[in-house]
């Protein structure tokens, strides 16, 4: 039976929060996730008791971290359904988008082809791409979102075509929280040809992932926003595409054999990518946030959390002077603003109430344009806020005025 | 110190007034002005400050962007406070603010309106907005020098 106030007990850092005397308030749960306690332990625990390299089967301790960290990428396979050689360790979601689009874009993509996206995708989605169609002279074309920034079927069938290759959308955009139809846009992807390129990053945290199910061929996402260690992440890709694909970074570990000739027999997926000593101590942790995430459940988690968004939109929808954005987003990313008052005031006004929300463009520039706003307040939120946080923003968003915002400096 | 600047209302005021009615809010295509354009990393400021610096005289800024409360009238202010000054005054005039912004003594006389701003150094996350412009401004004039 979840209880958020036994969950919160599992988090350092909100069990100080709740006995402080100033609030503390975190709501950019989008931007990174708190830790628990097992997260730590299981860094901590690398350093005090192993603290050895992996892959040097020449003494015992070695073998054993070894085994741990594999152990782990079996983890991460059986958490979103895939084969284990299928998983890459990286260092982040951004790191894993970059290898796909050197390695498999700019490997296999050609002038006239398209690399087809919404304009509602993250930097992190979207820059590899614009970087691979610059070298290869391919393409880049968006699906137009609907008027609220959705990104509807009809609209992707429509904007599918032959020379479509690949297809690189966020399973839930970072700005609005919507989750879109991955099953079928990728169904309509692979009757093209194209292979899809998903950005996890906020899916993966927080509903229930399955490549197999899905059918797609690649998945980003990081640990730090799954409530594990900054610094590591996973790039997922259907194995006979990882193996076809030029790893960006060559070196130790990488390679089975070379030769003074420069010939190089590189290992099969997933370890030619993983050159060079890797976050040994992060991806540990990473093992600790699966399990932690797979002990509270993710009905629990999205129950939570669909919750807590529906209560905070309720409650703001009152509010003249507030505008909701995304309020039919079925995540925990609810988008505002605050009218009359730029999105970086209002949101240093929330800080002054001991409350941490991300404004600016959440490095979606051009999604902007589809919302007619250049910038927006996020408020992210996960299975640890309370009702009782959802009404500390609200109180302090109901009488938010441009000239407290001023008073600040003062 | 001022009675001025001991009155949060009155500079509250000054802020308020320079934000809603942002003065020499525009841009030109005269091509005899310079230009920078400034963007912040970290947040939405994205503004670009324009200047006319003819016979050693600061003759129009003028700005214009995207930019939060504190950007948006400090660079207002910095207009006023600029045009019509001597090359050398201007550059006074900024030095004065970065004094103020680090919280050292500064001549509250030369920086005006500008004085609303004196506290804005205790809070680092606001520095790089109450700035912006005069940033830009100092890059205008020594682009202007190089010439």
């Amino acid at each position: 039976m979840f209880e958020v106030s036994k969950v919160r007990q599992d988090f350092p850092f909100l069990k100080k929060a709740d006995v402080s005397d100033k609030p503390l308030i975190y709501l950019d749960n989008a931007a990174t996730t708190l830790k628990p306690q097992t997260v730590i332990d299981a860094v901590v625990q690398y350093y005090t008791d192993y603290s050895v390299n992996i892959h040097r089967g020449d003494y015992d301790l070695s073998f054993q971290v070894s085994d741990y960290y594999e152990k782990t990428r079996s983890l991460v396979a059986q958490f979103i359904q895939s084969e284990t050689n299928e998983v890459v360790f990286t260092a982040g979601a951004s790191a894993s988008l970059n290898i796909v689009a050197h390695g498999y874009g700019e490997k296999y993509l050609k002038e006239g082809d398209v690399i087809l996206s919404t304009e509602s995708e993250h930097a992190s989605s979207i820059l590899p791409w614009f970087r691979v169609a610059d070298k290869t002279k391919a393409q880049v074309e968006y699906v137009p979102l609907t008027d609220v920034g959705e990104l509807t079927i009809e609209n992707f069938r429509k904007s599918m075509h032959d020379k479509v290759k690949v297809v690189v959308v966020a399973h839930i955009s970072n700005v609005l929280g919507y989750v879109i139809p991955l099953k079928e846009i990728t169904e309509i992807a692979h009757q093209y040809g194209a292979v899809i390129v998903v950005d996890g990053a906020q899916s993966v945290p927080h509903i229930p992932t399955s490549v197999k199910e899905w059918d797609i061929d690649f998945l980003a996402f990081s640990a730090h926003k799954m409530y594990g260690p900054t610094g590591v992440g996973v790039l997922y890709g259907k194995y006979a595409l990882l193996n076809s694909m030029d790893p960006y970074y060559l070196g130790g570990g990488s390679n089975a054999r070379f030769d003074r000739c420069g010939n190089i027999t590189l290992k099969n997926a997933p370890y030619k990518f993983e050159v060079g000593t890797p976050a040994i101590e992060a991806v540990l942790g990473l093992g600790a946030a699966i399990r932690y995430i797979q002990s509270i459940g993710f009905e629990a988690i999205e129950q939570a959390e669909h919750a807590l968004h529906d209560y905070l939109v309720q409650e703001l929808k009152p509010f003249a002077h507030i505008k909701l954005y995304n309020p039919s987003a079925t995540s925990g990313i609810v988008t505002i603003n605050a009218i009359g008052i730029p999105s970086q005031d209002a949101a240093l006004y929330l800080n002054s109430k001991g409350i941490m929300v991300r404004a600016g463009n959440h490095c979606a520039k051009i999604l902007l344009d589809v919302l007619k706003t250049s910038e927006t307040i996020r408020i992210s939120l996960s299975f640890y806020n309370t009702k009782e946080e959802c009404d500390a923003i609200v109180s302090a968003l109901n009488d938010i005025t441009l000239e407290k915002c001023i008073d600040l400096i003062f | 110190m001022s009675d001025l600047m001991k009155d949060p209302l009155i500079l509250r005021q000054i802020i308020m007034d320079h934000y809603e009615y942002p003065r020499n809010h525009h841009l030109t295509q005269d091509t005899h002005y310079h230009k920078a354009h400034m963007a912040s990393e970290s947040c939405i400021d994205d503004i670009t400050v324009m200047a006319k610096i003819e016979d050693n005289i600061v003759k129009d800024v003028c700005f214009d962007g995207v930019a939060c409360t504190i950007s948006t009238a400090s660079t207002s202010i910095m207009t006023e406070l600029l045009i019509g000054k001597t090359v050398e005054e201007a550059e006074m005039i900024v030095k004065e603010y970065y004094k103020m912004i680090e919280l050292l003594a500064f001549d509250e006389e030369v920086l005006q309106e500008a004085i609303a701003f004196h506290q804005v150094g205790k809070q680092a996350n606001r520095i790089k907005c109450a700035t912006i412009g005069f940033k830009a401004i100092e890059q205008c004039i020594k682009e202007h020098k190089h010439e």
